[in-house]
Protein backbone atom coordinates (compact mmCIF):
# COMPACT_ATOMS: atom_id res chain seq x y z
CA UNK A 1 0.00 0.00 0.00
CA UNK A 2 1.26 3.44 -0.91
CA UNK A 3 1.08 5.74 2.01
CA UNK A 4 1.23 9.50 1.91
CA UNK A 5 4.28 9.84 4.10
CA UNK A 6 6.34 7.73 1.76
CA UNK A 7 5.11 9.78 -1.12
CA UNK A 8 6.36 12.95 0.48
CA UNK A 9 9.81 11.44 0.72
CA UNK A 10 10.11 10.77 -2.99
CA UNK A 11 7.33 12.95 -4.34
CA UNK A 12 9.51 15.97 -5.05
CA UNK A 13 7.70 18.85 -3.42
CA UNK A 14 8.86 19.55 0.07
CA UNK A 15 6.12 20.90 2.26
CA UNK A 16 7.13 23.21 5.06
CA UNK A 17 4.79 21.47 7.46
CA UNK A 18 6.36 18.10 6.83
CA UNK A 19 9.87 19.47 7.10
CA UNK A 20 9.04 21.07 10.43
CA UNK A 21 7.55 17.81 11.59
CA UNK A 22 10.69 15.92 10.66
CA UNK A 23 12.75 18.47 12.49
CA UNK A 24 10.64 18.19 15.63
CA UNK A 25 10.62 14.42 15.25
CA UNK A 26 14.37 14.44 15.86
CA UNK A 27 13.72 16.33 19.05
CA UNK A 28 10.96 14.02 20.22
CA UNK A 29 12.62 10.79 19.26
CA UNK A 30 11.37 9.79 15.85
CA UNK A 31 7.65 9.39 16.20
CA UNK A 32 5.74 12.04 14.26
CA UNK A 33 2.24 13.00 15.28
CA UNK A 34 2.07 12.65 19.04
CA UNK A 35 0.04 15.05 21.15
CA UNK A 36 0.62 15.96 24.73
CA UNK A 37 -2.19 17.70 26.61
CA UNK A 38 -1.60 19.34 29.96
CA UNK A 39 -4.48 20.63 32.09
CA UNK A 40 -6.57 21.51 29.04
CA UNK A 41 -9.81 23.35 29.69
CA UNK A 42 -12.46 24.70 27.31
CA UNK A 43 -15.13 27.33 27.93
CA UNK A 44 -17.94 28.46 25.65
CA UNK A 45 -18.29 32.03 26.81
CA UNK A 46 -18.71 31.64 30.58
CA UNK A 47 -19.78 28.02 30.39
CA UNK A 48 -16.84 25.81 31.33
CA UNK A 49 -17.38 22.59 29.42
CA UNK A 50 -14.07 20.78 29.87
CA UNK A 51 -11.51 21.07 32.63
CA UNK A 52 -8.23 19.54 33.64
CA UNK A 53 -7.64 17.12 30.80
CA UNK A 54 -4.09 15.81 30.85
CA UNK A 55 -3.23 13.03 28.45
CA UNK A 56 -0.72 11.82 25.90
CA UNK A 57 -1.81 10.76 22.43
CA UNK A 58 0.80 8.37 21.03
CA UNK A 59 2.00 8.60 17.46
CA UNK A 60 1.01 6.03 14.83
CA UNK A 61 -1.77 4.54 16.91
CA UNK A 62 -5.52 4.86 17.12
CA UNK A 63 -6.77 6.72 20.18
CA UNK A 64 -10.50 6.57 20.86
CA UNK A 65 -12.35 9.24 22.83
CA UNK A 66 -15.47 7.75 24.38
CA UNK A 67 -18.15 8.98 26.75
CA UNK A 68 -21.82 9.88 26.89
CA UNK A 69 -23.34 12.54 24.64
CA UNK A 70 -22.42 16.07 25.64
CA UNK A 71 -19.27 15.08 27.53
CA UNK A 72 -17.06 17.26 25.35
CA UNK A 73 -15.36 14.59 23.22
CA UNK A 74 -15.86 16.52 19.99
CA UNK A 75 -14.91 19.79 21.66
CA UNK A 76 -11.66 18.26 22.91
CA UNK A 77 -11.02 16.82 19.46
CA UNK A 78 -11.43 20.27 17.90
CA UNK A 79 -8.76 21.63 20.26
CA UNK A 80 -6.23 19.46 18.46
CA UNK A 81 -6.53 21.31 15.15
CA UNK A 82 -7.82 24.55 16.65
CA UNK A 83 -11.13 24.27 14.87
CA UNK A 84 -12.68 25.75 18.00
CA UNK A 85 -11.17 29.03 16.78
CA UNK A 86 -13.70 28.95 13.95
CA UNK A 87 -16.68 28.81 16.30
CA UNK A 88 -15.93 32.08 18.07
CA UNK A 89 -16.31 32.82 21.78
CA UNK A 90 -14.50 29.61 22.70
CA UNK A 91 -11.63 29.81 25.12
CA UNK A 92 -9.13 26.99 25.37
CA UNK A 93 -6.74 26.90 28.34
CA UNK A 94 -3.83 24.71 29.35
CA UNK A 95 -1.11 23.47 27.04
CA UNK A 96 -1.25 21.26 23.96
CA UNK A 97 1.85 20.25 22.07
CA UNK A 98 2.23 18.39 18.80
CA UNK A 99 5.61 16.67 18.64
CA UNK A 100 6.77 18.93 21.41
CA UNK A 101 5.70 22.12 19.67
CA UNK A 102 3.10 24.33 21.34
CA UNK A 103 0.07 24.54 19.03
CA UNK A 104 -1.98 27.06 20.97
CA UNK A 105 0.43 29.95 21.06
CA UNK A 106 0.71 32.80 18.60
CA UNK A 107 3.74 31.15 17.03
CA UNK A 108 1.51 28.42 15.55
CA UNK A 109 -0.47 29.42 12.51
CA UNK A 110 -3.77 27.48 12.64
CA UNK A 111 -3.72 27.21 8.85
CA UNK A 112 -0.37 25.43 8.98
CA UNK A 113 -1.48 23.31 11.93
CA UNK A 114 -4.51 22.07 10.00
CA UNK A 115 -2.32 20.86 7.16
CA UNK A 116 -0.53 18.71 9.72
CA UNK A 117 -3.68 17.69 11.57
CA UNK A 118 -6.49 16.73 9.21
CA UNK A 119 -10.09 16.16 10.16
CA UNK A 120 -12.91 13.90 9.01
CA UNK A 121 -16.37 15.02 10.04
CA UNK A 122 -19.43 13.24 11.35
CA UNK A 123 -21.39 13.60 8.14
CA UNK A 124 -19.58 13.23 4.83
CA UNK A 125 -18.97 16.75 3.51
CA UNK A 126 -17.42 16.47 0.05
CA UNK A 127 -17.11 19.77 -1.80
CA UNK A 128 -19.45 20.32 -4.75
CA UNK A 129 -16.79 19.45 -7.34
CA UNK A 130 -15.30 16.38 -8.97
CA UNK A 131 -13.78 13.46 -7.04
CA UNK A 132 -10.33 14.45 -8.29
CA UNK A 133 -10.74 18.10 -7.33
CA UNK A 134 -11.95 17.12 -3.88
CA UNK A 135 -8.79 15.17 -3.15
CA UNK A 136 -6.54 17.72 -4.86
CA UNK A 137 -8.13 20.55 -2.86
CA UNK A 138 -5.69 20.50 0.05
CA UNK A 139 -2.54 19.99 -2.03
CA UNK A 140 -3.58 22.86 -4.30
CA UNK A 141 -3.90 25.05 -1.21
CA UNK A 142 -0.34 24.03 -0.40
CA UNK A 143 0.71 25.31 -3.80
CA UNK A 144 1.13 22.04 -5.70
CA UNK A 145 0.27 22.76 -9.33
CA UNK A 146 1.95 20.01 -11.34
CA UNK A 147 -0.69 17.82 -12.94
CA UNK A 148 1.31 14.61 -12.66
CA UNK A 149 2.20 15.25 -9.07
CA UNK A 150 -1.45 15.90 -8.24
CA UNK A 151 -2.58 12.75 -10.07
CA UNK A 152 -0.02 10.64 -8.21
CA UNK A 153 -1.12 12.13 -4.92
CA UNK A 154 -4.81 11.61 -5.69
CA UNK A 155 -4.22 7.99 -6.63
CA UNK A 156 -2.07 7.30 -3.57
CA UNK A 157 -4.53 8.81 -1.13
CA UNK A 158 -7.57 7.19 -2.75
CA UNK A 159 -5.76 3.86 -2.45
CA UNK A 160 -5.04 4.59 1.21
CA UNK A 161 -8.71 5.23 1.88
CA UNK A 162 -9.68 2.09 -0.08
CA UNK A 163 -11.73 4.00 -2.63
CA UNK A 164 -9.41 3.84 -5.64
CA UNK A 165 -10.78 0.66 -7.22
CA UNK A 166 -14.32 2.01 -7.11
CA UNK A 167 -13.60 5.42 -8.64
CA UNK A 168 -10.43 5.07 -10.73
CA UNK A 169 -12.39 5.29 -13.97
CA UNK A 170 -14.63 8.13 -12.88
CA UNK A 171 -12.39 10.68 -11.20
CA UNK A 172 -14.13 13.47 -13.06
CA UNK A 173 -17.52 12.48 -11.69
CA UNK A 174 -19.20 14.85 -9.28
CA UNK A 175 -18.53 13.83 -5.69
CA UNK A 176 -22.24 14.05 -4.85
CA UNK A 177 -22.90 11.04 -7.08
CA UNK A 178 -21.04 8.77 -4.66
CA UNK A 179 -22.82 6.84 -1.91
CA UNK A 180 -22.58 8.03 1.70
CA UNK A 181 -19.88 5.52 2.56
CA UNK A 182 -17.89 6.36 -0.54
CA UNK A 183 -18.23 10.05 0.21
CA UNK A 184 -16.83 9.51 3.69
CA UNK A 185 -13.86 7.56 2.30
CA UNK A 186 -13.40 10.41 -0.18
CA UNK A 187 -13.27 12.79 2.78
CA UNK A 188 -10.62 10.59 4.39
CA UNK A 189 -8.61 10.67 1.16
CA UNK A 190 -9.05 14.43 1.04
CA UNK A 191 -7.72 14.74 4.59
CA UNK A 192 -4.78 12.44 3.76
CA UNK A 193 -3.85 14.43 0.68
CA UNK A 194 -2.22 17.24 2.65
CA UNK A 195 0.07 14.52 4.06
CA UNK A 196 -0.88 15.16 7.68
CA UNK A 197 0.73 13.63 10.73
CA UNK A 198 -2.59 13.21 12.46
CA UNK A 199 -6.17 12.66 11.36
CA UNK A 200 -9.00 13.56 13.69
CA UNK A 201 -12.26 11.70 13.16
CA UNK A 202 -15.49 12.85 14.76
CA UNK A 203 -17.82 9.84 14.71
CA UNK A 204 -16.91 9.18 11.08
CA UNK A 205 -19.20 6.20 10.69
CA UNK A 206 -22.24 7.34 12.64
CA UNK A 207 -24.15 8.36 9.51
CA UNK A 208 -23.26 5.20 7.59
CA UNK A 209 -24.66 1.71 7.10
CA UNK A 210 -22.89 -1.36 8.62
CA UNK A 211 -20.99 -2.30 5.46
CA UNK A 212 -19.70 1.22 4.93
CA UNK A 213 -18.81 1.36 8.62
CA UNK A 214 -16.80 -1.83 8.22
CA UNK A 215 -14.92 -0.33 5.26
CA UNK A 216 -14.13 2.83 7.23
CA UNK A 217 -12.83 0.73 10.12
CA UNK A 218 -10.64 -1.31 7.78
CA UNK A 219 -9.30 1.92 6.33
CA UNK A 220 -8.47 3.21 9.81
CA UNK A 221 -6.65 -0.01 10.66
CA UNK A 222 -4.58 0.25 7.50
CA UNK A 223 -3.77 3.91 8.02
CA UNK A 224 -2.36 3.83 11.52
CA UNK A 225 1.05 2.65 10.40
CA UNK A 226 1.53 5.99 8.67
CA UNK A 227 -0.58 8.47 10.56
CA UNK A 228 -1.82 9.08 14.08
CA UNK A 229 -5.59 8.76 14.41
CA UNK A 230 -7.77 10.26 17.12
CA UNK A 231 -11.37 9.14 16.83
CA UNK A 232 -14.50 10.16 18.72
CA UNK A 233 -17.05 7.41 18.82
CA UNK A 234 -20.32 6.58 20.53
CA UNK A 235 -19.98 2.97 19.60
CA UNK A 236 -18.26 0.89 22.34
CA UNK A 237 -17.68 -2.08 20.06
CA UNK A 238 -16.10 0.19 17.49
CA UNK A 239 -13.75 1.68 20.06
CA UNK A 240 -12.82 -1.82 21.26
CA UNK A 241 -12.27 -3.08 17.70
CA UNK A 242 -10.17 -0.33 16.20
CA UNK A 243 -8.36 1.60 18.91
CA UNK A 244 -5.08 1.04 20.72
CA UNK A 245 -5.73 3.59 23.45
CA UNK A 246 -9.05 4.63 24.90
CA UNK A 247 -9.84 7.78 26.83
CA UNK A 248 -13.11 7.96 28.76
CA UNK A 249 -14.62 11.39 29.37
CA UNK A 250 -17.58 12.27 31.53
CA UNK A 251 -19.67 15.29 32.41
CA UNK A 252 -21.53 14.39 35.56
CA UNK A 253 -23.81 17.42 35.66
CA UNK A 254 -24.50 20.50 33.57
CA UNK A 255 -23.11 22.68 36.37
CA UNK A 256 -19.71 21.01 36.37
CA UNK A 257 -17.36 20.79 33.41
CA UNK A 258 -16.47 17.47 31.80
CA UNK A 259 -13.23 15.77 32.71
CA UNK A 260 -11.09 12.81 31.73
CA UNK A 261 -12.00 9.83 33.92
CA UNK A 262 -9.19 7.61 32.76
CA UNK A 263 -7.12 6.69 29.76
CA UNK A 264 -5.20 3.56 28.96
CA UNK A 265 -4.63 0.66 26.60
CA UNK A 266 -7.93 -0.24 25.01
CA UNK A 267 -7.64 -3.87 26.00
CA UNK A 268 -7.19 -3.01 29.65
CA UNK A 269 -9.87 -0.31 29.60
CA UNK A 270 -12.43 -2.77 28.31
CA UNK A 271 -11.43 -5.72 30.49
CA UNK A 272 -10.12 -4.21 33.69
CA UNK A 273 -10.97 -0.50 34.06
CA UNK A 274 -9.61 1.29 37.09
CA UNK A 275 -12.61 3.51 37.65
CA UNK A 276 -16.06 2.09 38.42
CA UNK A 277 -17.65 4.81 36.26
CA UNK A 278 -15.69 3.55 33.27
CA UNK A 279 -16.89 0.06 33.97
CA UNK A 280 -20.51 1.18 34.27
CA UNK A 281 -20.28 3.04 30.99
CA UNK A 282 -18.64 0.36 28.88
CA UNK A 283 -20.94 -2.32 30.21
CA UNK A 284 -23.82 -0.12 29.15
CA UNK A 285 -25.26 0.88 32.49
CA UNK A 286 -25.54 4.55 31.47
CA UNK A 287 -24.89 6.88 28.55
CA UNK B 1 -63.69 29.17 4.34
CA UNK B 2 -61.53 26.60 2.67
CA UNK B 3 -62.94 27.64 -0.68
CA UNK B 4 -61.99 31.24 0.06
CA UNK B 5 -58.38 30.32 0.81
CA UNK B 6 -58.21 28.27 -2.38
CA UNK B 7 -59.66 31.20 -4.32
CA UNK B 8 -56.98 33.53 -2.92
CA UNK B 9 -54.33 31.09 -4.01
CA UNK B 10 -55.67 30.80 -7.51
CA UNK B 11 -56.28 34.54 -7.74
CA UNK B 12 -52.56 35.24 -8.22
CA UNK B 13 -52.46 32.91 -11.21
CA UNK B 14 -55.70 34.31 -12.60
CA UNK B 15 -54.42 37.88 -12.31
CA UNK B 16 -51.19 36.96 -14.11
CA UNK B 17 -53.16 35.22 -16.86
CA UNK B 18 -55.54 38.17 -17.11
CA UNK B 19 -52.65 40.62 -17.49
CA UNK B 20 -51.20 38.55 -20.32
CA UNK B 21 -54.60 38.25 -22.00
CA UNK B 22 -55.26 41.97 -21.58
CA UNK B 23 -51.89 42.92 -23.08
CA UNK B 24 -52.36 40.57 -26.00
CA UNK B 25 -55.93 41.73 -26.62
CA UNK B 26 -54.92 45.37 -26.74
CA UNK B 27 -51.84 44.64 -28.85
CA UNK B 28 -53.83 42.91 -31.60
CA UNK B 29 -54.39 46.06 -33.59
CA UNK B 30 -50.71 46.97 -33.46
CA UNK B 31 -49.69 43.48 -34.47
CA UNK B 32 -52.10 43.52 -37.43
CA UNK B 33 -51.56 47.07 -38.68
CA UNK B 34 -47.97 47.86 -37.75
CA UNK B 35 -46.77 44.25 -37.97
CA UNK B 36 -44.63 42.35 -35.46
CA UNK B 37 -41.73 42.02 -37.88
CA UNK B 38 -41.72 45.73 -38.69
CA UNK B 39 -41.97 46.73 -35.05
CA UNK B 40 -39.15 44.47 -33.92
CA UNK B 41 -36.78 45.20 -36.81
CA UNK B 42 -37.05 48.90 -37.67
CA UNK B 43 -35.40 51.75 -35.85
CA UNK B 44 -37.68 54.69 -36.52
CA UNK B 45 -39.98 55.63 -33.66
CA UNK B 46 -42.24 58.48 -34.89
CA UNK B 47 -45.59 57.55 -33.41
CA UNK B 48 -47.22 60.91 -34.12
CA UNK B 49 -46.19 61.41 -37.73
CA UNK B 50 -48.64 60.29 -40.38
CA UNK B 51 -48.51 57.52 -41.03
CA UNK B 52 -46.87 56.75 -37.67
CA UNK B 53 -43.64 54.80 -37.61
CA UNK B 54 -43.42 52.23 -34.89
CA UNK B 55 -39.92 50.77 -34.83
CA UNK B 56 -39.42 49.41 -31.30
CA UNK B 57 -35.73 48.65 -31.72
CA UNK B 58 -34.42 51.94 -30.27
CA UNK B 59 -36.59 51.40 -27.19
CA UNK B 60 -35.51 47.79 -26.74
CA UNK B 61 -31.84 48.68 -27.23
CA UNK B 62 -32.29 51.63 -24.87
CA UNK B 63 -33.65 49.31 -22.20
CA UNK B 64 -30.82 46.83 -22.78
CA UNK B 65 -28.15 49.54 -22.49
CA UNK B 66 -29.60 50.86 -19.28
CA UNK B 67 -30.08 47.43 -17.70
CA UNK B 68 -26.64 46.32 -18.91
CA UNK B 69 -25.03 49.21 -17.06
CA UNK B 70 -27.28 48.50 -14.07
CA UNK B 71 -26.09 44.89 -14.01
CA UNK B 72 -22.44 45.97 -14.09
CA UNK B 73 -23.12 48.07 -11.01
CA UNK B 74 -25.49 45.84 -9.04
CA UNK B 75 -23.85 42.43 -9.44
CA UNK B 76 -20.29 43.17 -8.25
CA UNK B 77 -21.44 45.44 -5.44
CA UNK B 78 -24.38 43.23 -4.47
CA UNK B 79 -22.46 39.96 -4.47
CA UNK B 80 -19.54 41.58 -2.67
CA UNK B 81 -21.86 42.89 0.03
CA UNK B 82 -23.57 39.51 0.33
CA UNK B 83 -20.21 37.78 0.79
CA UNK B 84 -19.24 40.29 3.46
CA UNK B 85 -22.53 39.89 5.32
CA UNK B 86 -22.66 36.12 5.06
CA UNK B 87 -19.01 35.16 5.49
CA UNK B 88 -17.10 37.90 7.25
CA UNK B 89 -19.35 40.01 9.47
CA UNK B 90 -20.35 39.31 13.04
CA UNK B 91 -23.95 38.83 14.03
CA UNK B 92 -24.50 42.42 15.11
CA UNK B 93 -23.06 43.94 11.94
CA UNK B 94 -25.10 41.46 9.94
CA UNK B 95 -28.37 42.52 11.59
CA UNK B 96 -27.61 46.21 11.08
CA UNK B 97 -26.66 45.65 7.44
CA UNK B 98 -29.80 43.66 6.71
CA UNK B 99 -31.99 46.39 8.19
CA UNK B 100 -30.23 49.06 6.15
CA UNK B 101 -30.67 47.01 3.00
CA UNK B 102 -34.39 46.69 3.68
CA UNK B 103 -34.56 50.48 4.01
CA UNK B 104 -32.68 50.80 0.76
CA UNK B 105 -35.26 48.65 -0.98
CA UNK B 106 -38.10 50.68 0.49
CA UNK B 107 -36.95 54.06 -0.82
CA UNK B 108 -39.33 55.12 -3.63
CA UNK B 109 -37.75 55.08 -7.05
CA UNK B 110 -38.62 58.73 -7.67
CA UNK B 111 -36.31 59.63 -4.78
CA UNK B 112 -33.47 57.73 -6.43
CA UNK B 113 -34.38 59.66 -9.56
CA UNK B 114 -34.14 62.98 -7.73
CA UNK B 115 -30.73 62.12 -6.36
CA UNK B 116 -29.67 61.07 -9.83
CA UNK B 117 -30.82 64.40 -11.27
CA UNK B 118 -29.08 66.42 -8.57
CA UNK B 119 -25.82 64.47 -8.34
CA UNK B 120 -25.22 62.07 -11.18
CA UNK B 121 -26.36 64.07 -14.21
CA UNK B 122 -23.89 66.94 -13.62
CA UNK B 123 -21.21 64.42 -12.65
CA UNK B 124 -21.55 62.39 -15.86
CA UNK B 125 -21.66 65.60 -17.90
CA UNK B 126 -18.39 66.82 -16.39
CA UNK B 127 -16.50 63.53 -16.36
CA UNK B 128 -17.19 62.66 -19.99
CA UNK B 129 -17.38 66.28 -21.20
CA UNK B 130 -20.84 65.82 -22.70
CA UNK B 131 -23.45 68.37 -23.74
CA UNK B 132 -25.97 66.63 -21.53
CA UNK B 133 -25.58 64.37 -18.54
CA UNK B 134 -28.80 62.54 -19.36
CA UNK B 135 -27.47 59.27 -20.72
CA UNK B 136 -28.01 55.52 -20.59
CA UNK B 137 -25.03 55.42 -18.23
CA UNK B 138 -26.67 57.83 -15.79
CA UNK B 139 -29.93 55.90 -15.72
CA UNK B 140 -28.10 52.57 -15.56
CA UNK B 141 -25.96 53.51 -12.58
CA UNK B 142 -28.99 54.67 -10.60
CA UNK B 143 -30.96 51.55 -11.61
CA UNK B 144 -27.99 49.45 -10.58
CA UNK B 145 -27.96 51.07 -7.15
CA UNK B 146 -31.70 50.47 -6.89
CA UNK B 147 -31.39 46.78 -7.67
CA UNK B 148 -28.50 46.20 -5.24
CA UNK B 149 -30.86 45.23 -2.37
CA UNK B 150 -32.41 42.49 -4.51
CA UNK B 151 -29.01 41.11 -5.49
CA UNK B 152 -27.72 41.23 -1.90
CA UNK B 153 -30.77 39.57 -0.37
CA UNK B 154 -30.97 36.66 -2.81
CA UNK B 155 -27.18 36.14 -2.95
CA UNK B 156 -27.00 36.16 0.83
CA UNK B 157 -29.74 33.52 0.97
CA UNK B 158 -27.77 31.40 -1.49
CA UNK B 159 -24.56 31.72 0.52
CA UNK B 160 -26.42 31.02 3.74
CA UNK B 161 -27.82 27.81 2.21
CA UNK B 162 -24.31 26.41 1.68
CA UNK B 163 -23.84 23.90 4.53
CA UNK B 164 -21.51 25.03 7.32
CA UNK B 165 -19.86 21.59 7.10
CA UNK B 166 -18.36 22.55 3.74
CA UNK B 167 -16.74 25.66 5.20
CA UNK B 168 -15.41 23.65 8.15
CA UNK B 169 -14.13 20.97 5.79
CA UNK B 170 -12.22 23.59 3.87
CA UNK B 171 -10.90 25.26 7.03
CA UNK B 172 -9.80 21.86 8.34
CA UNK B 173 -7.68 21.49 5.19
CA UNK B 174 -5.72 24.58 6.08
CA UNK B 175 -7.62 27.20 4.11
CA UNK B 176 -8.14 30.73 5.30
CA UNK B 177 -11.67 32.06 5.41
CA UNK B 178 -11.08 34.02 2.23
CA UNK B 179 -9.72 30.95 0.37
CA UNK B 180 -12.71 28.96 1.56
CA UNK B 181 -15.06 31.66 0.32
CA UNK B 182 -13.76 31.84 -3.21
CA UNK B 183 -12.88 28.18 -3.65
CA UNK B 184 -15.88 26.49 -2.03
CA UNK B 185 -18.65 28.74 -0.81
CA UNK B 186 -19.02 31.02 -3.83
CA UNK B 187 -18.97 28.21 -6.42
CA UNK B 188 -21.41 26.21 -4.29
CA UNK B 189 -23.77 29.19 -4.20
CA UNK B 190 -23.12 29.95 -7.88
CA UNK B 191 -26.54 29.17 -9.23
CA UNK B 192 -28.23 31.17 -6.48
CA UNK B 193 -25.99 34.13 -7.21
CA UNK B 194 -26.85 33.81 -10.89
CA UNK B 195 -30.53 33.84 -9.96
CA UNK B 196 -29.93 36.91 -7.78
CA UNK B 197 -28.39 38.70 -10.75
CA UNK B 198 -31.34 37.73 -12.91
CA UNK B 199 -33.86 39.00 -10.39
CA UNK B 200 -31.87 42.21 -10.04
CA UNK B 201 -32.01 42.47 -13.82
CA UNK B 202 -35.77 41.93 -13.75
CA UNK B 203 -36.08 44.73 -11.21
CA UNK B 204 -33.96 47.06 -13.35
CA UNK B 205 -35.63 46.37 -16.67
CA UNK B 206 -39.09 47.05 -15.29
CA UNK B 207 -38.19 50.27 -13.49
CA UNK B 208 -39.81 53.38 -14.96
CA UNK B 209 -39.69 56.56 -12.93
CA UNK B 210 -35.95 56.89 -12.36
CA UNK B 211 -35.05 56.17 -15.99
CA UNK B 212 -37.66 58.60 -17.19
CA UNK B 213 -36.00 61.30 -15.12
CA UNK B 214 -32.42 60.43 -16.01
CA UNK B 215 -31.95 59.07 -19.52
CA UNK B 216 -33.08 62.05 -21.60
CA UNK B 217 -35.69 59.98 -23.47
CA UNK B 218 -34.48 60.44 -27.04
CA UNK B 219 -36.03 57.60 -29.02
CA UNK B 220 -33.13 57.10 -31.40
CA UNK B 221 -30.69 54.22 -31.75
CA UNK B 222 -27.88 55.00 -29.29
CA UNK B 223 -24.30 54.50 -30.44
CA UNK B 224 -22.95 54.20 -26.90
CA UNK B 225 -24.07 54.34 -23.29
CA UNK B 226 -22.99 57.98 -23.24
CA UNK B 227 -25.97 58.94 -25.40
CA UNK B 228 -29.50 59.67 -24.42
CA UNK B 229 -31.86 56.70 -24.67
CA UNK B 230 -35.53 56.01 -24.21
CA UNK B 231 -36.49 52.77 -22.51
CA UNK B 232 -39.60 50.69 -23.11
CA UNK B 233 -40.99 51.53 -19.70
CA UNK B 234 -40.24 55.22 -20.12
CA UNK B 235 -42.01 55.26 -23.49
CA UNK B 236 -45.19 53.79 -22.11
CA UNK B 237 -45.25 56.14 -19.14
CA UNK B 238 -44.46 59.24 -21.17
CA UNK B 239 -46.80 58.66 -24.11
CA UNK B 240 -49.78 56.87 -22.66
CA UNK B 241 -51.38 60.14 -21.51
CA UNK B 242 -51.37 61.63 -24.99
CA UNK B 243 -52.73 58.85 -27.18
CA UNK B 244 -56.21 58.31 -28.57
CA UNK B 245 -57.91 55.48 -26.70
CA UNK B 246 -58.16 52.45 -28.95
CA UNK B 247 -55.97 54.07 -31.63
CA UNK B 248 -52.94 52.46 -33.30
CA UNK B 249 -50.40 54.31 -31.15
CA UNK B 250 -52.36 53.21 -28.09
CA UNK B 251 -52.21 49.60 -29.26
CA UNK B 252 -48.50 49.82 -30.05
CA UNK B 253 -47.80 50.95 -26.49
CA UNK B 254 -49.56 47.80 -25.31
CA UNK B 255 -47.34 45.81 -27.64
CA UNK B 256 -44.33 47.45 -25.96
CA UNK B 257 -45.83 46.39 -22.65
CA UNK B 258 -46.23 42.87 -23.98
CA UNK B 259 -42.57 42.71 -25.02
CA UNK B 260 -41.59 43.92 -21.57
CA UNK B 261 -43.89 41.40 -19.93
CA UNK B 262 -42.39 38.53 -21.93
CA UNK B 263 -38.80 39.61 -21.14
CA UNK B 264 -39.40 39.96 -17.39
CA UNK B 265 -41.43 36.76 -17.28
CA UNK B 266 -38.62 34.84 -18.98
CA UNK B 267 -35.98 36.33 -16.67
CA UNK B 268 -37.93 35.51 -13.53
CA UNK B 269 -38.73 32.02 -14.75
CA UNK B 270 -35.07 31.33 -15.50
CA UNK B 271 -34.05 32.62 -12.09
CA UNK B 272 -36.69 30.49 -10.37
CA UNK B 273 -35.64 27.34 -12.20
CA UNK B 274 -32.03 27.90 -11.21
CA UNK B 275 -32.97 28.57 -7.58
CA UNK B 276 -35.10 25.44 -7.45
CA UNK B 277 -32.22 23.36 -8.79
CA UNK B 278 -29.97 24.75 -6.09
CA UNK B 279 -32.52 23.98 -3.38
CA UNK B 280 -32.78 20.37 -4.55
CA UNK B 281 -29.02 20.02 -4.49
CA UNK B 282 -28.64 20.78 -0.79
CA UNK B 283 -31.67 18.76 0.27
CA UNK B 284 -29.93 15.45 -0.33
Amino acid sequence: MVIPMQLSADGGAVITAVRDAEYTAEVTGGAIGSFSLTDVSVAYGRDRVIEGVTMDVPAHAVTALIGPSGCGKSTLLRCLNRMNDELGNVHVGGRITLDGQDIMGKAMDPVELRMRVGQVFQRPNPFPMSIFDNVAYGPRTQGIRSRTELSDLVEATLRSSALWDEVKNSLKKHAFELSGGQQQRLCIARALATRPEVILMDEPASALDPISTQQIEDTIAALKSSVTIVIVTHNMQQAARISDKTAFMLRESLEAPAFLVEMGDTKRMFTNPEDTRTESYITGRFG
Amino acid sequence: MRGLIYACGWLAIIILGAIAAFLIHNSVRAIQEAGIGTMLSTTAWYPTSSPGKFGLLPLIVGSLYVTGVALLVSVPVGVGAAVFISEFSGRRVKDVMKTIIEFMAAVPSVVYGLIGVAVLIPLVKDIFALDSGMTALTGGVVLGIMSIPTVITISEDALHAVPADLRRGSAALGNTRWQTTYKVTLPAAGSGIFAASMLGLGRAIGETMAVLMLTGNAAVMPASVLESVRTMTGTIAAEMGEVVQGGLHYSVLFAVGLVLFIITFAINLAADLVLERQRKRWRR
